[in-house]
């Protein structure tokens, strides 16, 4: 069952277009993943999401209700970190913590405290004196500590220490275990990896690809580095072998997903003594949606 | 080690003035203007000497002392008028925008971390202050050259070369003296809010003090930096000596400066910091409980602010009423109003500007709803289950509430320091009536603050222009002689002089109707509007 649907979203600020045509679906017990690079559109598809923008055309539904009319019902049952966390100075955390779980409605005690104590987080400092590792805990802590249906996080990690990221990477994990939904929108690849069932990837405005991670293999590539007995030579006349580096007695290259099998034929008749593969990052998928891009429009042209 | 503290303030210097090359400019032609227009005007309007004495002979008295300061009633020429009636008002200008500068350039860009890449560079730890007070004396010398030779430049007999520069030079100086002071607190307060509140705290203050001053005690007045404005007696006497005394006071307020920022750490302050509550008290639970705890200081120091004014112009009526008491002429001329002492009948015109003063505080309350939208903070509350009709709602209210208490508090101070003084004492209904007269106005201000938030949110400022607007129609209004539909302009033209008038319904309902009107298109606005970030 979806969560949140968004329908071919568009967003104008006067003549700029920050939006062209996003769609998203979330459903039900689903962490979504939501990547794209700086000012790609993530932060206002959110807000937009949130009520707090108005679509210039299409719509947002949070469980089957409108984004911008029904705000308020369906706030009740969000809990939502801002990318930027800005806070009153002279208010403590604690004081923040609290309020914005009680503007939510629901009240969940216990849990305040041991997040408090898991992010490791000191209440009765004034706002003014956090980091901004520290103000994202904050809207964390306040975020975890609400019984919400669904999540929607905006850069959440940005400003958090690796240990924090592990913290945060748990959270989510457990609401998952307890059927809600995540939306996650994220720069940071590795960790709408690790995470994410689905992710859909937004640039310049316009979603270009959304799907399961397996669904999008077909954009990654392997990363090997191969140390042979004889001298690997032959790699460039191969088909989807790029990035040929010789390192010492070894040679690195990266390996489109679809040609794995005959690479690894012709490699391993010179004799295989050491092979390393690291899977495919987001990083590729992203560099190789551009590079596919980029053919087919050379293509288009010729 | 010295050397290295002040590194790259000229840079500093010419990368503030490229900041504030619309700003100051602005600033700088519309106090020359005002200083020029209002001579040309009084030279139409006061052409004969007789005409000049009529007026001076009703601005001899202590409430017009309390307020405008001391003149040179006796020789009542244009220069001594000018001086009489726009020195000191417009050093209360002069010293706001130099409040504003400061603070901007200071605490508010070190609050925002602006001031922590500049450190980052290879550039002195005092260099930033220094360069803004480089900026504001650099600012207020053009200042004090062009409305001084542009005095001159008039050409009226009565004002002298001598005069026109110290009158220029008494406004440069009272900038230059609270460009010291904000720069100070900029040191102690950790908050560009609280330095520019505090600020402006001194400036009231020295300015009150001076009123009881003028009124009764000179070495009080001695005490003030207005006090200073007004010993200078431009025009008549030409004393340069209290000059002196605001440069002399600027430089030791600026060297502490210096000291205080070299010895303290960046984005700290040295008001203690208490440590603060772990959990958010009962109060604190909604937008409209938050709203209150974010503006309480504020509000405080506004309402004793208020107090203290109503106290001020109360304790002005005792000696008002001695002074009429000695005057048959006065006596005679005044008294065609039946059953209002002398004395209550000025009471409308310390009235009307508190009432425009106790707008200010209100208003604010209002815009805060903006501001915290533009400090990205909004999104906490209707990110969750906040409508947006509620957080107006809770904003609206506490700005109504806050108006309310405020001219309340004028009429409070007013009317118990004035009992306190006057033989006769003064009835409370009369006084609190003639305040309160005043709401619907008031409501009208903060209504246009609604509509602005809701459909033209950055245009939200205009509302002070706005303000500024009616209380140069209300404060020249009567001696400029200006058309009436210059005053009904403004919510403020349409209000009953009480307790002198007679009580109108008829203006006071349109208004508040017109308010209500306001408020409910500003909500409107609000609904259907993106919030900014
Ligand atoms: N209120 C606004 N007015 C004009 N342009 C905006 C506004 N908000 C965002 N934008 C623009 O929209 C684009 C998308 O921004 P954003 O959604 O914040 O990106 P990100 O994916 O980094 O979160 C950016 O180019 C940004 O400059
Ligand atoms: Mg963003």
């Amino acid at each position: 069952m979806s969560v949140l649907a968004v329908n071919n979203l568009t967003k104008r600020f006067g003549k700029f277009t920050a939006l062209d045509g996003v769609n998203i679906e979330v459903n039900e017990g689903e962490i979504y993943g939501f990547i794209g690079p700086n000012g790609a559109g993530k932060s206002t598809t959110i807000r937009v999401l949130l009520g707090i923008l108005k679509a210039t055309q299409g719509n947002a539904k949070i469980f089957g209700q409108d984004a911008w009319s029904d705000a308020v019902e369906i706030h009740k049952h969000i809990a939502y970190v801002p990318g930027d966390v800005n806070l009153w100075p002279n208010l403590t955390g604690g004081e923040v913590i609290d309020l914005f779980v009680k503007l939510r409605g629901n009240n969940n005690k216990s849990r305040r405290e041991e997040l408090i104590q898991k992010y490791n987080l000191d209440p009765t400092k004034k706002c003014r004196t956090y980091s901004k590792g520290n103000r994202q805990k904050v809207a964390l802590v306040a975020a975890f500590a609400s019984d919400a249906d669904l999540y929607i996080l905006d850069e959440p990690t940005s400003g958090l220490d690796p240990l924090m990221e592990q913290i945060f990477q748990e959270c989510v994990l457990d609401v998952k275990s307890k059927g809600k939904s995540v939306l996650l929108s994220s720069h940071v690849l590795s960790e709408v990896e690790k995470l994410c069932d689905r992710v859909g990837i937004i640039r310049q405005g316009k979603m270009i690809e959304s799907g399961t991670l397996s669904e999008l293999r077909h954009l990654t590539r392997v990363h090997m580095l191969v140390e042979t007995k004889q001298t690997l030579t032959g790699l460039y006349e191969l088909e989807g072998v790029h990035a040929i580096e010789e390192k010492d007695q070894a040679v690195s290259f990266q390996v489109d997903a679809e040609e794995l099998d005959n690479v690894i034929k012709h490699v391993s008749a010179f004799g295989i003594l050491k092979l390393e593969s690291t899977p495919p990052t987001l990083e590729d998928l992203f560099m190789r949606h551009y590079e596919q891009k980029d053919e087919s429009e050379v293509g288009g042209a010729s | 080690m010295a050397q290295s503290l002040f590194k790259k303030t000229g840079s500093l210097f010419r990368f503030m003035l490229r900041r504030d090359r619309l700003r100051i400019p602005l600033w700088l032609i519309g106090i020359t203007f005002f200083t020029l227009i209002v001579p040309i005007a009084f030279v139409d309007l006061y052409a004969s000497q007789h005409e000049r004495d009529g007026l001076a002979e009703t601005m001899a008295n202590p409430a017009v002392t309390a307020m405008v300061g001391p003149g040179d009633l006796e020789n009542y020429t244009i220069g001594a008028m000018t001086s009489h009636q726009m020195l000191l008002f417009t050093a209360v200008v002069v010293g706001l925008m130099s409040i504003w500068l400061v603070a901007r350039h200071t605490r508010a860009d070190e609050e925002d971390g602006r001031i922590e890449m500049i450190r980052s560079l290879p550039i002195g730890r005092v260099s930033n202050l220094n360069a803004t007070l480089l900026v504001l004396c650099v600012t207020h010398v053009i200042l004090a050259l062009i409305t001084g030779f542009g005095l001159y430049a008039l050409g009226i007999e009565s004002m002298g070369l001598e005069g026109s520069l110290l009158y220029g030079a008494s406004l440069g100086g009272i900038g230059i003296f609270f460009a010291g002071v904000t720069v100070v607190f900029a040191q102690l307060s950790e908050s560009s809010r609280g330095t520019i509140g505090f600020s402006i705290a001194v400036l009231l203050i020295a300015y009150l003090v001076r009123a009881v001053g003028d009124v009764g005690n000179e070495t009080l007045s001695w005490i003030s930096p207005f006090g200073w404005v007004t010993q200078t007696e431009v025009y008549a006497n030409n004393h340069w000596e209290p000059l002196a005394l605001m440069v002399g006071v600027a430089i030791v307020l600026g060297v502490l400066a210096n000291y205080l920022n070299a010895i303290r750490d960046l984005e700290a302050g040295f008001f203690p910091a208490r440590p603060g509550r772990k959990k958010a008290s009962a109060f604190l639970q909604s937008p409209i409980g938050l709203a209150v705890k974010l503006q309480c200081t504020g509000m405080i120091a506004w309402a004793i602010g208020m107090l203290v004014m109503g106290v001020a112009y109360g304790s002005v009526l005792g000696d008002l009423e001695a002074f009429f008491e000695g005057n048959e002429m006065m006596e005679q001329m005044l008294v065609a109003e039946e059953g209002y002492t002398l004395t209550e009948q000025f009471i409308p015109s310390l009235m009307v500007v508190m009432a425009l003063l106790a707008t200010v505080p209100p208003v604010m309350a209002m815009l805060k709803l903006y501001g915290e939208e533009k400090k990205n903070r909004i999104d906490h509350l209707l990110g969750r289950a906040v409508s947006r009709t509620r957080l107006m709602g809770s904003y609206l209210i506490i700005s109504v509430v806050n108006g309310f208490v405020m001219l309340s508090l004028t009429a409070i101070g007013l009317w118990s320091a004035g009992a306190t003084v006057m033989e006769e004492g003064l009835d409370f209904g009369t006084i609190y009536g003639a305040a309160l007269v005043y709401y619907p106005a008031m409501l009208v201000m903060i209504g246009l603050a609604v509509l602005f938030i809701g459909v033209l949110p950055k245009l939200g400022s205009v509302i002070w222009l706005y303000v500024f607007y009616t209380f140069i129609v209300l404060y020249l209004g009567g001696l400029l002689d200006f058309p009436d539909w210059v005053g009904h302009l403004s919510p403020y033209g349409y209000i009953p002089e009480l307790p002198v008038d007679e009580m109108e319904w008829v203006p006071i309902s349109i208004l508040v109707i017109i308010a209500v009107i306001l408020m409910i298109a500003g909500f409107i606005g609000y609904h259907k509007r993106d919030i900014e970030g």
